[in-house]
């Protein structure tokens, strides 16, 4: 907890929009407590604050990654020229820096995503072992991204045992088992405290039930393990019952972890008409079994969405091995990068570019290595943009 | 290997973190953390019988377990049934802490349980789930789940065969949970050494036993460094005395991943409470349902079997719907648990059989047989093998 202290001054700033209902009031809190009473209700949980440049394009920051990241970040860039994207990149380095033996990230990139509001992100490598923070982590925690949006979606194409899946999973980044507060209380004998705050709770909620209606969904699922973790995954579960009443048009339910698991792998459909939430953990585990129901994590995208920025990213790894040799597939990216069109609300964009990207992959006639073709990144780029 | 100092500082640590009686639980515990080898167990016969502790459980539980009553009875099996019915349902029934004692009383007397699942209602707070708490008393600390695809019964996935070993009395389900202000909620996850050792051993010995050719770890240690990691570390130190088995270690979000895409490449897996538990459920999605996973939780001297997905089935309670093959051949590890082979054999090779030729599937099973109808079925079977 402590470690994190530093990167509670932006998380605070932005409990003003996910205010909690006037009954509840923080006890200890008192920081955040101003901002519940300061500020009046906004109308929407993360917006695109974003302003176009007197050319009329927006800039984007764009953190291209390890590895394969520079290949693919390229394929981005070409296909968005190729079809008249109006957005400019801002190339930043994120190489992470010891700053008091913290990990943080340079002050130049962290000043771009807060100047543009909006990032795309690449595969970025976290070194092992040393005591190092993950960058995905800290990147989270400093802009205090507190919900991870993963949509998964069948590629016509590329052959799976599940057909037709259409899934949306949201979760929350923040705090959960992913808390980072751990100790060990005598030797042999850790402890690792899950925690389940009402305010992070709330605020992932109610995005939730905002992205249902956006992409006209009209049921959301809280996923939970409350029968053990009675008070933990009970707070979230309660919560979610509280902020459900807030969307009358959207039906709410609530599902046991064990069955979710259970029925997702069993035939994933009936889950199509939902939104899935839950808590960091779940999230985690079931957002990378959904990528595994449609072959894999290079093919689906994932947005983390803050109140003052969102950083779109693809989650795959960085692949060290084939780096460089123009075989690696940016599916995943462009995909990402289509729900950030999507984010800044331009639609139209979204819609052609991902029109070609999914007719190039049904043709199958240009597949990079992974997918079963024998195309090169360029090569597979290229037939996107011919689509266009 | 532990050092003897660190390992009686950790049992001295969790005697005292436990909330159970200490005269009950103190020697017992002691003994429990010694190797798993000698935990191959065999409880005594009396008049030529064993006496086994029969939990029905909740929903489709009282169904299931009748079927079992039948088949076991019609093969003659040597087992005489000590039955209660605790149950974890809400009914204003005010004996049902008392049934859940004798039940423990039981259990702890029989060494011996085929149990059903009891339901944990998600509105009463204050009470721990009977499950978890029957295996938290008993120190059953090690679940298996046997995960196998059934010949001539058509899934997505082929050829699947794994077992999930699953540390059953500590982690997520520790149970230990408090407010520290409104809103703001801490669960603690536990994870010791001793029973982390105590599983990969457990883990390792079984793999051993059933002719298993690897053993994977699996974990959170990349976020949850010490936690986590105290349970990878753990196994790799344990692995080095089996040297003749294959071991690796996944994370546990792209062993779900591996897990829908291709579970053919596990074998063995071991790891905490909760990915267990999420995992097991994959699994079973992947070869056709909970209704067909067999499992079994063992402790050092007490073994409890129970069917591997732990679904209580209240949707489907009482219409003759359930499919009682998970419960029947939890019965059969049971069996053989007690060397009795040849009804064992007998009593699986009918139930697969059954289920292959596809005559008599229930409903989870997209047929329309009902649970008496398989259970008839499965008795055929039987008496044509005689």
């Amino acid at each position: 907890m402590l470690s994190s202290r530093s990167f509670a001054a932006p998380a605070r700033q932005c409990l003003r929009q996910a205010r909690a209902s006037p009954r509840w009031v923080p006890a200890t809190v008192q920081i955040s407590a101003r901002f519940y009473s300061a500020i009046p209700a906004k109308d929407k949980v993360a917006k695109f604050n974003g302003t176009k440049n007197k050319d009329g394009n927006y800039t984007v920051t764009l953190i291209e990654g390890d590895g394969i990241g520079p290949e693919i970040a390229q394929s981005v860039k070409d296909i968005f020229s190729a079809a008249k994207v109006p957005i400019v990149w801002e190339p930043v380095d994120v190489t992470p820096q010891l700053k008091d033996g913290k990990t943080v990230i340079p002050d130049a990139a962290i000043d771009s995503v807060k100047k543009n509001y909006v990032a795309l992100k690449g595969p970025l490598a976290t070194p092992v072992g040393k005591g190092h923070v993950s960058l995905n982590l800290t990147l989270r925690r400093t802009f205090n991204l507190f919900a991870n949006v993963r949509p998964c979606r069948s590629i016509a194409g590329y052959k799976t045992p599940y057909d037709n899946v259409d899934t949306h999973l949201i979760r929350e980044n923040t705090e959960g088992e992913y808390s980072g507060i751990e100790h060990v209380v005598v030797d042999g004998v850790v402890q690792s405290i899950k925690l389940i705050t009402k305010a992070a709770s709330e605020r992932v909620l109610r995005f939730a039930f905002q992205y249902a209606e956006e992409i006209g969904k009209n049921k959301v699922r809280a996923v939970h393990k409350a029968t053990i973790m009675k008070m933990s995954d009970g707070l979230f579960l309660g919560t979610a019952r509280e902020v459900s009443k807030e969307f009358p048009n959207v039906e709410f339910d609530a599902e046991l972890l064990d069955n979710t698991c259970l029925k997702m792998v069993t035939d994933p459909l009936p889950y199509n008409d939902k939104v899935l939430v839950m808590p960091n953990l779940y999230g985690d585990i079931l957002s990378d079994m959904c990528a595994g129901l449609i072959g894999g994590l290079g093919l689906t995208p994932s947005g983390n969405i803050g109140d003052e920025c969102s950083i779109f990213e693809a989650v795959h790894g960085s692949a060290p091995d084939i780096a460089g040799k123009g075989l690696a597939n940016p599916t995943a990216l462009l995909l990402s990068s289509i729900m950030m069109l999507r984010h800044m609300g331009l639609f139209d964009h979204a819609l052609k570019v991902e029109k070609a990207i999914f007719d190039t992959l049904a043709d199958g006639k240009t597949l990079t290595g992974d997918l079963g073709g024998k195309a090169k990144t360029h090569e597979y780029a290229a037939a996107i943009i011919s689509k266009l | 290997m532990l050092s003897r100092s660190s390992a009686r500082s950790a049992q001295a640590l969790l005697r005292g973190a436990k909330s159970t009686p200490s005269s009950v639980l103190a020697p017992s515990m002691t003994r429990s953390l010694a190797t798993v080898q000698s935990d191959i167990f065999k409880p005594t016969k009396y008049g030529g019988k064993y006496t086994v502790t029969l939990i029905p459980g909740d929903g489709i539980g009282a169904e299931v377990a009748e079927s079992v009553k039948t088949v076991f009875k019609a093969d003659n099996v040597p087992v005489e049934w000590e039955q209660i019915d605790v149950s974890g349902v809400e009914t204003g029934n005010k004996h049902a802490e008392e049934l859940f004692r004798e039940s423990l009383a039981s259990l702890r007397r029989n060494k011996l349980g085929l149990k059903g699942i009891l339901h944990t209602p998600v509105e009463r707070s204050g009470h721990q789930s009977f499950n978890v708490a029957l295996r938290q008393e008993l120190d059953i600390y090690a679940s298996i789940v046997l995960i196998k695809s059934i010949p001539g019964y058509q899934t997505r996935h082929k050829d699947v065969d794994l077992c999930i070993i699953r540390e059953n009395t500590e982690g997520e389900y520790s149970g230990l949970e408090h407010q520290s202000v409104p809103g703001v909620v801490e669960s603690l996850k536990i994870i010791t050494r001793a029973k982390s050792e105590r599983i990969a051993k457990f883990a390792f010995s079984f793999a051993m036993a059933n002719n298993r050719k690897k053993v994977t770890c699996i974990h959170k240690a990349n976020i949850m460094k010490l936690a986590d990691g105290l349970f990878r570390n753990t196994f790799k130190k344990v692995a080095e005395d089996y040297p003749s088995l294959e071991t690796g270690d996944m994370i546990v979000d792209n062993a779900s991943m591996q897990a829908v895409s291709k579970p053919q490449q596990f074998d063995v897996m071991v790891m905490p409470n909760l990915y267990g538990g999420i995992l097991s459920n994959i699994g079973a999605a992947l070869v056709g349902g909970p209704g067909i996973i067999p499992g079994c939780n063992m402790g050092r001297d007490i073994a409890v079997f129970e069917p591997g997905c732990r679904h209580v089935g209240l949707d489907i309670q009482g219409k003759d719907q359930a499919n009682p093959s998970a419960m029947l051949l939890s019965g059969a590890m049971l069996l053989r648990h007690l060397g009795l082979d040849d009804h064992a054999n007998r009593i699986s090779k009918a139930v697969y059989d059954v289920i292959s030729e596809g005559k008599f599937r229930t409903r989870d099973l997209g047929g329309n047989a009902s649970t008496h109808e398989f259970t008839r079925a499965v008795l055929d079977k039987m008496e044509a093998a005689i």
